[in-house]
């Protein structure tokens, strides 16, 4: 890690070396180490360091982006040079992205040394200790343990000079079978590595994969599902990307367009998005450097905000939300720190009250099949069970999916108390999510 | 770079490896993207690196770092070591690579019009061009949003182990896409994209200019709007279909390309990308497709995106068999595995997104070869079916054996005609079944190499370029349904 003197300093000389009428500075420093495993041993363990600059640069109306990994003073120069190429090569925009004034975020502290300081025999002993309570089960064991530091300075030519640092530790595992046939998964995360318990996230996956041998096929059709907090978390995610985004409502490709306060969902969900949040993965500001805010999305049913970077809330005369991603871009603002307020019920509770349905641990390979309704397909996987007369009875086929994701909210009937947090390594996202129960989701197809 | 990657191979060695490979990369991407007629995002960046692989202790470990001062060098030797032997603790046996590969030599990508050295106005324009044609056409009440995007790449590379390797590696990529969304008071939202999503290809601009990019615009924008006004696709548990070249590409992509990737066969992926059903008792036993159904993994044909000298471990670039006369002979292989099966030689198939990843068996150009049909005879053939045309979305399971596929559009074929315009289509299967139902496969002049550049695997996340080679091909007894 570089520190925060060290990043700012060299902001400081990439705004040494321009002319532009703004400039925006971004360095990110990651050092990321993961240990992966399968067949009950680690087969890949791999470590990376990487220091990132990146500068938007505006002259007049002309906007020139650049970024390298190359942080020498000859590498800061050379970027701030390239981008000012960039801009100068193009025609001017009627309507440039500005950047934000200044304003100051929240400090937050996130980093936690002992994540950081995390060392491969660390790891590889968590994953010794899972391997060998799956293989004690005569089960194997795959996955992958991550521990991740990392520090990010946004500053730009109105005063902003934004710094955080944090951390980041997620251990999965998905135990199967040796035929494959049966698989259960299981997921911690958290800044801090000490609190993932990785014999309980080992047990948790074993007993699904243990459950889940010689499953029966269900019909395609309408279930009631119990979609556990991994399964919710993807759901959020989709629902970000597609609905609640300021350019998305802009490009009238958004559910929620013109429909501010109107109960469209089931009083159940109230869906937020707080990256100040201590029990999320704190990220007080966006690659903008605006604070990040608390935005309501859902509230208890009713439509409330969606999210805005600087370019779309101009468009819409109101404040950036803080929800910028890399400016400039063609996907709009990204809700990322994403809660589903929990309910009052506990896991065995809305099992209890589920006749006949399914339990589903996780999906997989969901894609978008219509954004407006993001009508969603995909597959269950790793931990799939019928439910009868209120208790988790038979493993059952993965199941495919299609059927809309606004709708599983609007059928939502009852929410667990407890949540779990996750990471999405790809996207940068971290969602807090409950166990729902959903009524009429629909399943379109039985995997062989 | 040379002499970065002796000291490092050299430190390795001092420091107790068995075994090192070094990659110094340094890689330029460009990106330009214009929507609704004006400049969005004009970026460039540049990402250079090592990464050393070593095994020490019988396991690898691998270490990556973007600076090259000497104490940054030290501690990635250092870590790499460290890593190794804190995974030989958990170790079932000791890796094992095969015969050496010391091959020494230098590769360069066929490219005539370097696209770095086309002025920035010339690219824009072209954009703006394509954009504003989009723009044009007549909207009939409709919403349109028009995006379109320019990329390339361009990466020099260097690989060498302590096996003697020492190879130099250069390639430039060029890729492109228009995208016009239609969307009306309804709430229907429509997306036609040309070529199809992102192509690309190792070539230079002259790729680019092949396309035609504003020719097509008009065509693009307007379907997009008829699509509004559409019928959806009649469902049918067995309808025909023929698929265009790009949606058989991605065919091919999902549900052959990942599943003959070996580690993923031994269980390596599971606990992300997933397994294969076509697991080793399959091999040479298994009718995967129809007779006409040949397959081959390719990392030597021009301009594809899995088309490269040597792989990731200094392997030559291969034609590797996969799918001959419809049965399954091949896995795409890696040193390490093809040595633990007694494969024989790696197929060549080990690559890495960039410097700060370890290389995975990966795709290189996993073709359909082609058949000897006309696509016009093809239709013709067809009294009853349906043209799915341009990927909009895919899914299939982790075993990559289930499937469901939608496109942008698809066309209803009626007496050897196409008629009517159907939206929303999708199709379902179950990949042997629907490989067995390929009953024509069109020839080698609708053959293209198509570019699928944001391919996903491994942990931490890598996205490489692959690439497809294929034309129009007919399947029956398909399941088929709109989406609404």
């Amino acid at each position: 890690m570089l520190g925060q003197q060290k990043l700012l300093h060299l902001a400081d000389t990439a705004f040494s070396h321009t002319k532009a009428d703004q400039a925006e500075v971004s360095l990110r420093v990651l050092e990321s180490s993961l240990s992966r495993f399968a067949n009950n041993a680690i087969h890949q363990n791999v470590f990376e360091s990487n220091a990132t600059l990146r500068v938007r640069v505006i002259f007049g109306k002309r906007t020139g982006v650049a970024e390298s990994n190359d942080i020498t003073p000859e590498g800061v120069k050379r970027t701030m040079d390239t981008a000012r190429a960039i801009a100068q090569s193009q025609p001017e925009s009627p309507n440039p992205s500005p950047i934000p004034q200044s304003a100051a975020a929240q400090r937050m502290d996130a980093f936690v040394p002992g994540t950081a300081e995390c060392t491969p025999a660390l790891r590889a002993r968590v994953i010794g200790d899972v391997c060998g309570l799956a293989g004690a089960q005569k089960l194997i064991a795959a996955g992958a343990f991550r521990t991740d530091a990392y520090e990010i300075v946004i500053a730009n030519s109105h005063g902003v000079s934004q710094y955080h640092r944090g951390t980041i530790a997620d251990l999965h595992t998905v135990v199967m079978n040796d035929a494959g046939t049966a698989s259960g998964y299981a997921v911690a995360t958290s800044p801090d590595v000490r609190v993932l318990d990785g014999d309980a996230v080992a047990r948790t996956a074993i007993d699904k994969a243990l459950r889940s041998q010689n499953p029966i096929a269900l019909a395609p059709g309408e279930y009631t599902v119990i979609l556990e907090p991994a399964a919710v978390a993807n759901l959020m995610q989709y629902l970000a990307w597609h609905t609640f985004n300021a350019l998305a409502v802009q490009e009238e490709r958004s559910f929620v367009r013109g429909k501010r306060d109107q109960i469209l969902f089931s009083p159940n969900v109230t869906l937020y998005d707080d990256g100040l949040a201590a029990d999320g993965i704190p990220s007080p500001f966006d690659d903008e450097g605006v604070p990040r805010q608390r935005v309501q999305l859902i509230e208890n049913g009713a439509v409330r905000d969606v999210v805005y970077d600087t370019f779309t809330a101009r468009r819409d005369n109101v404040s950036s939300t803080g929800h910028a991603v890399p400016v400039p871009n063609v996907q709009g603002p990204l809700a990322r720190n994403l809660f589903f307020a929990p309910g009052d019920k506990s896991r065995d509770e809305l099992v209890a009250s589920v006749q006949r349905g399914i339990l589903i641990t996780r999906f997989w390979y969901t894609r978008l099949v219509a954004p407006l309704h993001v009508m969603m397909t995909g597959l269950t996987r790793d931990g799939t069970f019928l439910i009868e007369n209120g208790q988790v009875s038979l493993p059952v086929k993965n199941l495919r999916f299609t059927t809309s994701f606004i709708d599983a909210l609007r059928n939502t009937r009852a929410v667990a108390r407890d949540t779990q947090l996750f990471h999405d390594e790809r996207s940068g996202m971290t969602f807090r999510a409950p166990a729902i129960v959903v009524d009429n989701f629909n399943f379109t197809g039985v995997t062989q | 770079m040379k002499d970065l990657a002796a000291r490092i191979l050299n430190m390795a060695q001092m420091r107790g490896a068995t075994y090192a490979d070094v990659r110094v990369t340094t890689r330029t991407l460009q990106t330009i993207t214009v929507k609704n007629g004006r400049v969005q995002e004009l970026s460039q960046n540049e990402s250079q690196g090592f990464g050393v692989r070593v095994i020490a202790d019988g396991a690898w470990g691998f270490a990556a770092s973007s600076r090259d001062d000497y104490a940054d060098v030290d501690a990635a030797v250092n870590r790499a070591l460290e890593i190794a032997r804190a995974g030989a603790l958990s170790k079932t046996r000791d890796v094992r690579l095969g015969a050496p590969e010391a091959n020494k030599g230098s590769y360069r990508s066929e490219f005539k019009l370097d696209p770095f050295m086309i002025s920035m106005s010339d690219k824009i324009n072209l954009l703006l061009k394509a954009d504003d044609s989009m723009r044009r056409v007549k909207k009939n009440g409709a919403h349109l949003v028009t995006t379109s995007e320019l990329v390339f790449v361009r990466e020099d590379k260097l690989f060498a182990s302590t096996e003697g390797a020492a190879i130099q590696q250069e390639s430039i990529e060029s890729g492109c896409e228009i995208q016009a969304l239609a969307t009306n008071e309804a709430g229907d939202v429509q997306t036609r994209t040309y070529p199809w999503g992102r192509h690309q290809q190792t070539r230079g601009f002259e790729f680019i200019l092949a396309q035609q990019l504003v020719e097509n615009a008009p065509r693009i924008a307007q379907e997009a709007i008829m699509l509004l006004g559409a019928d959806p696709c009649p469902p049918s548990d067995n309808a025909t279909v023929i698929l265009s070249g790009n949606q058989v590409a991605l065919q091919v992509h999902e549900s052959c390309g990942h599943p003959i990737e070996l580690d993923r066969v031994l269980k390596q992926e599971a606990s992300f990308a997933g397994t294969s059903f076509l697991t080793l008792d399959k091999l040479n036993n298994l009718q995967y497709g129809s007779e006409i159904v040949n397959i081959t993994a390719d990392a030597t044909i021009p301009g594809g995106l899995g088309t490269f000298g040597y792989d990731d471990e200094g392997v030559p670039a291969q034609r590797a068999e996969i799918i001959k006369d419809g049965r399954f002979v091949g896995y795409m292989t890696n040193r390490e595995l093809a040595a633990e099966l007694n494969l024989g030689r790696s197929n060549g198939s080990m690559r890495a997104e960039n410097w700060n990843r370890i290389p995975l068996i990966r795709m290189t150009n996993v073709n359909l070869l082609p058949g000897a049909w006309k696509l016009d005879d093809l239709i013709a053939d067809t009294d009853d079916g349906i043209y799915f045309d341009t990927n909009r979305s895919w899914s299939i399971d982790d075993k990559r054996l289930n499937f469901q596929f939608g496109t942008e559009l698809a066309w209803e074929i009626k007496g050897g005609k196409k008629t009517r315009l159907l939206k929303n289509p999708i199709y379902t299967g179950v990949t042997p079944n629907f490989w067995r139902s390929c009953d024509a496969v069109c020839d080698e002049s609708h053959w293209v190499v198509w570019g699928t550049p944001r391919c996903g695997k491994g942990q931490p996340p890598q996205t490489v370029r692959t690439g497809h080679g294929a034309s129009p091909a007919r399947f029956r007894n398909v399941k088929v349904f709109s989406r609404s």
